[in-house]
């Protein structure tokens, strides 16, 4: 045995030959098949054991999230710089036009942009890729055997190494403009982090499943976006739809389902950890809020309400996906 | 003995499309009714492998063998039933399936060893035999879209074959690359058994299943035929082949055109002296079966009409395969050659006491010379038939065989000279 792990990667084919097989050191003991682990193939696979074999595959998704990252920026010169040219530019549009043209009078405007831009970024970023990764995989789908939720799971991973990219440009613009976060918010973020995660796990798990069967899934999913995107307190201030809301019109139903978007937590979260003003005196008026005067507590409330949304779709999503995706590999 | 794979009722069931429809607006433009038809590929399919075995799973295309194979890994679900598997399995359905051109080898190594179900440990320690194995310590680091499909196809199934799962699927993948690789992948296949690992392998190759296969699962039209040891079961699905009129079946006979064919002599001239009619070939329980087994003996008989008397003649036979080549040609001699023929109807049989040919369907074709060696007729084509080998060799001929082997220390090794019989 010696002799033969000695043998170069140069020698001659005979020599590999005898030597490939069993792992280093000899043929292991094979336990007897009693205690081998066993797997069923059926329509019927309980939640658990999806759950347990998508864990089982983690090692998997590690390398499709660095495949992503590899992949996506090959070739080109700037490489991973790209994915946080990207925000950035999107970042000083907005700030510009908001900032210069439409004389948005908050105060560090694009601190404030950048902090709700994290979170919806992650969204945004992630869900057009994974509605169509099983159709864009289809090559191992029909042939390899592997738990598929990884497949929109690894999407959400590379997202993830996304955001981890922008909140290390945040945190350089934050000493750039010695600027110092709310501290105190800071669990609240990591929270809403979480919550944000989960979120997105469920949306891209269940539109990946769903656009197997109508490939509209995809295009209709960058539309939303769109619109979604003017849903939630990003470039205009969540106070502004408050106090038209609440204070003038007393519309609490209208707040109340505009709160109800799971996201609008998440990036008030980001927001009041990262941006932190909640009141700021503007010149030309005494007093200008810019953020809720939620106490902590109310914020994490709200994001435990997320929370529960967000593992509850997450389990409808791997319910969904369960029961359709038996037939990925003939519909493909 | 444990069951590595237990097969329970399985069914599967697959819609036709006549029109697909995948965009919601279509779907709604057409009330939400797709126009299909239900497909069974699989019906009430059960079998248990032991684990340990060799099966092989045999039909023809179309007959849901893949599907069943797919069922097993798990890519497909079964629309009824399950499939118990224990151990790790892997499946080699397609090399390389998953492979990035962006990517490097040594990267692609990674991500398809992740696939197969290798840990990262796993792929680090057989990271260099699998490049060995492929042939590309040079090119490992190259992206993967500037390989050659040969050097694609040697780096799937190194690292194909590196899993060392309990339960190996194959399908029909292992005729890639050049000979000395193939040879390689068959001595990495025997390994594996020498191993006792459990192999499935999916093919329409009977030779294939009769090399390397202990039991053999046939199927036909989605359902379970049998389930027996190599030699019966493909025995048993060569029967339903030519049932089915799979198999060539023999060309009907051409009354129009008696003899001729594609004669390279001219026999036009004047009457033939003797005529030949046609042949048959004659074999024990013929009525219940339409082939011979090797072994068995077998008549072949021609039949002709003598025009003249004429005395000296010799009938010749061919033996061909379906591909044209000659396996064996005689001429009939002594006694029988020099007899006189009167006019009227006579047959001469060629009597083969033991039918030494294997697998597959051969046919006979025949000559009639006279004394000069001038052609007097030809019968092309003559008759067929189909001979099934219940033993395990492959190839055209079953050449009688022992085999002695002598350990190493034995005093006595075998003269040379005492080998040969």
């Amino acid at each position: 045995m010696a002799m033969a792990s000695e043998a170069g990667v140069s020698a001659s084919v005979d020599t590999q030959l005898d030597e490939l097989p069993p792992a280093a050191g000899g043929t292991p003991p094979r336990p007897s098949p009693r205690e081998l682990p066993y797997r069923v193939v059926s329509s019927k696979v309980r939640l658990g054991v999806r759950v347990r074999e998508i864990w089982e595959s983690r090692e998997l998704f590690v390398f499709l999230v660095r495949k992503e990252l590899k992949v996506k920026y090959k070739s080109s010169v700037l490489g991973l710089l790209w994915s946080m040219l990207n925000p950035a530019v999107v970042l000083m549009v907005y700030y510009v036009v908001f900032k210069y043209v439409l004389k948005n009078p908050t105060p560090d405007f694009a601190l404030y942009l950048f902090s709700g831009l994290l979170v919806w970024n992650l969204f945004a970023t992630v869900l057009p890729g994974s509605s169509s990764t099983i159709v864009a995989n289809a090559g191992i789908v029909k042939k390899v055997a592997f738990p598929r939720e990884i497949l929109p799971l690894s999407q959400v991973g590379t997202g993830v190494v996304f955001l981890f990219f922008q909140m290390i440009v945040m945190a350089l613009f934050l000493l750039g403009f010695q600027y110092s976060p709310d501290w105190s918010y800071l669990p609240v973020a990591l929270f809403a982090l979480v919550d944000l995660i989960v979120l997105t796990a469920a949306f891209a798990i269940f539109l990946s499943a769903v656009n197997v069967y109508y490939r509209d899934v995809e295009h209709l999913v960058a539309v939303l976006l769109q619109a979604w995107f003017w849903g939630i307190p990003v470039v205009y201030n969540f106070n502004l739809v408050y106090t038209e809301l609440v204070k003038l019109h007393s519309f609490h139903w209208l707040m109340d389902l505009y709160l109800i978007d799971p996201v609008t937590p998440l990036v008030l979260a980001f927001q009041r950890a990262f941006y932190g003003h909640v009141d700021v005196a503007v010149p030309s008026q005494a007093h200008y809020q810019v953020l809720a005067g939620y106490s902590a507590g109310f914020y994490l409330e709200m994001l435990l309400a997320v929370l529960v949304a967000g593992v509850l779709l997450l389990v409808g999503a791997m319910k969904v996906f369960g029961r359709i995706e038996g037939n990925f590999a003939e519909e493909l | 003995m444990s069951v590595a794979i237990d097969v329970q009722v399985v069914s599967k069931r697959f819609r036709l499309y006549h029109q697909k429809y995948t965009s919601l607006k279509e779907r709604v433009v057409h009330g939400g009714h797709v126009p299909f038809e239900e497909f069974w590929a699989l019906e009430d399919v059960s079998a248990e492998i032991t684990a340990g075995q060799t099966v092989g799973i045999l039909g023809r295309n179309g007959s849901g063998k893949s599907t069943l194979l797919k069922c097993i890994a798990g890519i497909l679900q079964p629309t009824a039933g399950q499939v118990v598997v224990r151990g790790q399995l892997a499946a080699m359905l397609e090399l390389g399936a998953g492979f990035q051109p962006e990517l490097s080898g040594r990267d692609n190594i990674y991500l398809n060893g992740s696939l197969l179900g290798l840990s990262t440990k796993e792929i680090d320690r057989r990271f260099d035999e699998i490049v060995a194995f492929a042939e590309l310590e040079q090119f490992i680091d190259n992206q993967v879209k500037y390989y050659s499909s040969g050097m694609y196809v040697r780096l799937g199934f190194a690292v194909a074959v590196s899993v060392e799962p309990d339960v190996l699927l194959v399908d029909e993948v292992l005729a890639v690359g050049d000979e000395r690789f193939q040879q390689k992948c068959m001595d990495r296949i025997q390994q594996f058994q020498r191993d006792g690992r459990t192999i499935v392998v999916v093919s329409h190759s009977p030779d294939l299943m009769r090399d390397i296969c202990d039991t053999v699962l046939v199927l036909d039209r989605g359902k379970r035929v049998t389930m027996a040891p190599a030699g019966e079961a493909i025995r048993i699905f060569r029967e339903r082949l030519i049932e089915s009129g799979f198999a060539s079946a023999p060309p009907p006979p051409d009354p129009a055109e008696p003899s001729a064919g594609s004669a390279p002599v001219e026999i036009t001239t004047k009457r033939r002296t003797v005529q030949l009619l046609g042949a048959n070939a004659s074999y024990a329980r013929q009525d219940e079966r339409n082939y011979v087994e090797t072994g068995e003996p077998i008549d072949i008989r021609v039949d002709f009409d003598v025009a003249s008397p004429i005395s000296g003649v010799q009938f010749k036979i061919t033996l061909m395969t379906e591909r044209g080549a000659i396996v064996f040609s005689s001429t009939s001699s002594g006694a029988v050659a020099g007899m006189p023929l009167d006019i009227g109807h006579g047959a001469a049989t060629f009597m083969f006491d033991s039918m030494v040919l294997l697998d597959g369907r051969f046919s006979a074709t025949f000559e009639v010379r006279d004394s000069g060696g001038v052609v007097l007729d030809i019968l092309d084509p003559g008759c067929d038939f189909e001979v099934m080998n219940p033993g395990r060799a492959i190839g055209i001929v079953g050449l009688p065989m022992r085999v002695e082997v002598t350990p190493p220390g034995s005093s006595e090794l075998p003269q040379a000279a005492s080998s040969a019989r």
